[in-house]
């Protein structure tokens, strides 16, 4: 095999002197938490506030989420992403484009692709709130009023927290999928860690190196997030249920 | 206000109708290829050889860790350079569309084994052991007693999941393959229109996977009576 290993390419400086290639990852990383957490706080509270429409008693309420879940869902996130980087900003009042137009370009890529990873999500944790809601024994929402609280309070001091407990392992590969979703944010140019990873095959030539740094990379937060969502789990367990203790 | 203009879309329709046939290769290739490579990746995971179920662990662990991009990126920019070297055969002149087939195949089989080796679970255990009792070897039981009825209690998954590969392929856009999404952006660049064509992108996946949701539900409820 005609390749040479050099896995000190990490170490070197790059092309504009002011960090190493390891740096460049490093940096990657930073954006895709950064992008993958702050979508997950939308999608987490857009998604539950929806799941939680698709429940009350209001025909109408209920239709506007399941319209927004099946919109979200049946159009390509890399559709969605570009809809929200290129069609948008024209679609808004032309003062308001040309004021996007002129911030700083990572900032536009930014939050194109949070609002768009954040809504996106936020659709299918709808779908896992309406589902933990609805195996709910029904006695706990009928309770809930019969004590004198009003729906709003049934919601948020008897069925969410029991639901939210339930759906945690689906909750948890919504979240992972956050996490790999982000990459495709790459395509609107945001510097990420698998546009580093082609940023360094572009600047080294050392394509196997970049790309099993960043793979591995991906799987450690992998494990990351399953480890701190199984500690979650066991925080948040009720006693007496039969995953309780 | 912006101005819409959707002339554009007309006279591009040939290259859009060449982009949705490449989509649905892509799609078709990987649900064949993913649900055989995915029932035996399924089955080894279950098998009683623990090596054998280490592997396939290893390999859908793998798949269901990385991104989707990445592992086109990996097909498209690392395995072929891979080949070349270890078989010496000089890369072809246009591989993208070969590692587009191979990356979304190897990659959909993971997720197809995933729920391959739920519809074997929950099939009862009294069949595999009626099988047995009759006489029946492993192969045979997996084919004609266990797969049937798995295949019959996962049909709707695995019709989702195709629904959900058929908007994935549109990430073959990082490779700069012309499938559907891909011939939509490139007539809107083209023509300075990329606002209709995304939005017309946009409503050609929703009519389709709105359509396709629907009759996967409608065969859900037939089942389930």
């Amino acid at each position: 095999m005609s390749y040479s290993w050099n896995w000190a390419v990490f170490l070197s400086p790059t092309p504009s002197g002011d960090a190493t290639y390891l740096g460049w990852l490093l940096q990657g990383l930073q954006w895709t938490l950064l992008l993958s957490l702050g979508a997950w706080v939308i999608a987490f509270f857009l998604g539950t506030l929806l799941g939680v429409l698709r429940t009350v008693p209001n025909r109408w309420l209920s239709r506007l989420a399941a319209a927004y879940v099946e919109a979200f869902r049946n159009v390509p996130l890399l559709v969605q992403l570009f809809t929200w980087y290129f069609v948008i900003p024209e679609l808004l009042p032309r003062p308001w484009g040309d004021a996007i137009k002129q911030t700083d370009p990572l900032t536009q890529q930014f939050l194109a692709a949070l609002l768009c990873l954040g809504c996106f999500t936020a659709a299918r944790v709808c779908e896992q709130v309406r589902a933990g809601l609805g195996s709910l024994p029904r006695g706990q929402r009928a309770a809930g009023l019969a004590l004198g609280l009003t729906l709003p309070q049934t919601y948020r001091y008897v069925l969410l927290p029991g639901a939210l407990r339930l759906i945690l392992p689906p909750l948890t590969s919504e979240f992972l999928n956050i996490f790999k979703n982000s990459a495709v944010a790459s395509t609107i140019g945001l510097i990420e860690l698998s546009r580093q990873s082609q940023q360094l095959v572009d600047y080294t030539a050392q394509a196997y190196e970049a790309f099993i740094a960043v793979t591995l990379m991906y799987v450690l937060i992998n494990v990351a997030v399953m480890l701190g969502m199984r500690w979650l789990e066991h925080r948040t367990r009720i006693p007496g249920t039969i995953g309780g203790k | 206000m912006y101005e819409f203009d959707f002339s554009s879309i007309l006279g591009a329709l040939p290259i859009l109708g060449h982009g949705m046939l490449v989509t649905l290769e892509i799609t078709l290739t990987a649900i064949v290829v993913g649900i055989v490579w995915g029932t035996l990746l399924a089955l080894a995971r279950l098998s009683a050889i623990r090596p054998l179920a280490w592997l396939a662990a290893g390999y859908v662990n793998l798949f269901r860790a990385v991104p989707l991009v990445m592992v086109i990126l990996w097909f498209y920019l690392i395995v072929p350079a891979l080949l070349s070297d270890v078989l010496g055969v000089a890369a072809g002149s246009d591989i993208r569309m070969v590692s587009a087939l191979v990356a979304f195949a190897l990659f959909e089989s993971a997720y197809y084994a995933e729920i391959i080796r739920a519809g074997v679970q929950s099939v009862p255990k009294g069949q595999v052991n009626a099988a047995y009792a009759l006489g029946m070897p492993y192969s045979l039981t997996m084919r004609l007693v266990v797969l049937p009825q798995a295949f019959r209690n996962m049909l709707p998954l695995l019709l989702t999941q195709a629904i959900i590969l058929f908007q994935d392929t549109s990430l073959v856009y990082v490779i700069g393959l012309a499938d559907f999404f891909g011939a939509a952006y490139k007539v809107g660049d083209r023509d300075g229109r990329l606002v209709e064509l995304v939005l017309f992108a946009g409503a050609v996946y929703f009519v389709l996977c709105f359509g396709a949701s629907l009759l996967v539900r409608q065969l859900q409820k037939r089942f389930a009576t």
